[in-house]
């Protein structure tokens, strides 16, 4: 028998090794590429590009502060709303709901399905649907009662950085919920017991003894929640407004990284013009490794990685 | 005495009551953005739809009928072509994870693969414009595909490593046992017990594709007319929504719906059929957990 090795073993490791190996080089290129196509950029504006606050196709002034500026106060926005909703669905789906398998797959299933929903459609929806709901019966009488705190200063026009963040809210609970939900299950069942044992109710029993053991499981959620978030490019470009601003109103138009390389990418001349807008995918790119590279990290050290790392 | 014991203040009650309706009312809040999207592309999608909105190709502003035809051909040809290039990446990675999750190469990769997992799919279209549009001198079909692919590769690889190490070792030990060569194993006993698993993934990854914009508007440009070659402009679907959606025109908006609808309803088609066979076929291998 020990003879009898198949010729098919002997190309089995080294092939699937170049495949493995393949998925590096397509992470490292990506990289190297955007460098080296931003290098006129880079060379032209060094490190201000960063934060310089100007975007001047005609004068050929870029600068990406506007943009990146744009993308964390959305971000914020999401994660300021989606979180909270976010541990909602998970609490009920891991705590209240339990050992209703019916009610809770109808649930996961509607969660799931939120996040198969493609982006371009969450802005379609976003730019005629939410945008004039949430500019007549949020951002106008916010901006009525309340206009003289700068974050509801300027005119609302519903196309802005608060309706953006609004959708992305929308557009990331089912990343973290189903990650939460999964750090929530992992509390072991002697925490909650010795808990109801004490004559906890129920709130009681979550708030005290499952959140905080949870506490690492649900912040590593909420960071991958934020990269989706950064990330996303057709929702927030529909209905952002597009305009190079920076503005505490949370009612004025904006920009973000992603969606000013959807915008205006195709239409760009000038090599310089270009360079920049590759500098600025550069920028995403090493905003969104951090972000990820932190999320990682944070659930290796908590180690129930397994199922965890898979977005819905 | 007894039902002393088991009281709870007043107060303790209140806020455990409202806290669970707080958490209820949260989960409703999450659904109900599902509900008014789907809603809306039905309502508004509706009108549009017909058989020769599905063939046909569109129609300058201001003439009657006009259609997705080329939109729905060339997300099908993209989708196809990223298929055809991230199955066989993803597959071999994830088995390489999953049969040598301890080597240097297998974490590095599996670590590389979370990172291009959650990568916005922007920068991803800015990588194939250079690699491939600057160098073809033209936005095209393949380009399309090649950044589709690219998306897709790191769910196949996951789910493909996800579904082989929920397979039970003693099914691996008894093939190995019977003197089967490893690589035969893996590729005809462990690869079919994760079937219904590998099946998800592998449409949930098509799924995701079908719908991807952002890197499209780098890559396969748009076109009006039916793909008729690999290296010419292609339309997709996702990609008319977008750019019909921010016209300003009414008819367009229709169109735009109409499509929207479209593209949901074979989105969730995929998914809903895909729920009904993994549950009839894979039974409880383990799947329970997703």
């Amino acid at each position: 028998m020990q003879g009898n090795r198949s010729y098919g073993d002997l190309f089995f490791k080294p092939v699937l090794a170049t495949m493995a190996l393949t998925v590096i080089i397509i992470l490292v290129s990506i990289a190297f590429e955007l460098y080296s196509k931003s290098g006129a950029s880079i060379q032209r504006f060094g490190l201000s590009f960063l934060w310089s606050s100007s975007w001047d196709v005609a004068k050929e002034e870029f600068g990406a502060l506007p943009f990146i500026y744009g993308t964390l106060l959305t971000s914020a926005i999401a994660l300021l709303i989606g979180l909270p909703v976010s541990l909602g669905v998970a609490i009920l789906l891991s705590e209240l709901m339990r050992g209703m398998a019916r009610f809770t797959a109808v649930i996961g299933m509607f969660v799931e399905l939120l996040a198969s929903v493609p982006s371009v459609i969450y802005g379609l929806w976003g730019l005629f649907f939410l945008s004039p709901l949430v500019r007549t019966y949020v951002e106008v009488p916010l901006h009525k009662y309340l206009g003289f705190v700068p974050l509801f200063s300027s005119t609302p026009f519903g196309l802005d950085f608060f309706t953006a963040g609004i959708l992305l809210s929308i557009m990331i609970i089912p990343t973290i919920s189903s990650i939460a939900k999964g750090a929530l299950e992992a509390v072991p069942a002697y925490q909650k017991e010795a808990m109801y044992a004490l004559g906890a109710t129920k709130w009681e029993v979550i708030a005290k003894a499952i959140l905080p053991y949870a506490k690492s499981g649900i912040f590593a959620a909420a960071i991958l929640g934020l990269a989706r978030a950064v990330g996303e490019t057709m929702a927030v470009t529909m209905v952002i407004g597009n305009q190079p601003s920076i503005s505490a109103s949370l009612f004025s138009g904006g920009y973000t990284l992603a969606a000013v390389i959807a915008n205006q990418f195709t239409e760009a001349t000038g090599s310089l013009y270009i360079s920049s807008l590759i500098e600025i995918g550069l920028v995403l790119f090493l905003i969104a490794l951090a972000i990820n590279v932190s999320a990682r990290a944070i659930i290796l050290r908590v180690g129930y990685a397994k199922g965890m790392n898979m977005n819905v | 005495m007894i039902a002393q014991i088991g009281r709870i203040s007043v107060k303790r009650r209140l806020i455990d009551r409202t806290m669970q309706a707080v958490i209820i009312l949260s989960a409703i809040a999450a659904i109900t953005p599902l509900v008014l999207i789907i809603g809306e592309a039905a309502v508004q999608g509706l009108p549009v739809l017909s058989f020769s909105f599905l063939i046909n190709q569109p129609v300058p502003v201001g003439y009657q009928g006009g259609g997705i035809g080329p939109m729905i051909q060339g997300t099908l040809v993209m989708v196809l072509l990223a298929t055809l290039i991230s199955f066989p990446l993803g597959l071999c990675a994830g088995i390489f994870f999953s049969e040598w999750p301890n080597s240097r190469l297998a974490l590095l990769s599996s670590f590389s693969n979370d990172v291009l997992a959650e990568f916005p799919s922007m920068v991803i279209g800015i990588f194939v414009y250079i690699i491939v549009v600057l160098a073809t001198g033209t936005f095209s079909a393949l380009a399309g595909g090649v950044a589709l692919g690219i998306i897709m590769v790191p769910l196949v690889a996951r789910t493909t490593e996800e579904g082989l190490k929920s397979v039970p070792p003693s099914v691996r030990e008894a093939s190995i046992a019977l003197g089967i060569p490893r690589w035969k194993t893996v590729f005809y006993v462990v690869i079919r017990s994760a079937r219904g698993m590998l099946v998800t993934g592998a449409i949930l990854a098509v799924a995701r594709a079908a719908g991807e914009t952002a890197p499209l508007i780098l890559t396969a440009g748009f076109s009006n007319a039916y793909v008729s070659g690999l290296l010419r402009p292609a339309g997709s679907i996702p990609y008319l929504i977008y750019y019909y959606g921010i016209s300003p025109y009414q008819s367009w908006h229709a169109i735009a719906w109409g499509a929207s609808l479209v593209l949901v309803m074979i989105i969730m088609t995929i998914s809903l059929t895909l729920r009904l066979l993994v549950r009839e076929k894979a039974g409880e291998s383990g799947l329970k957990h997703r």
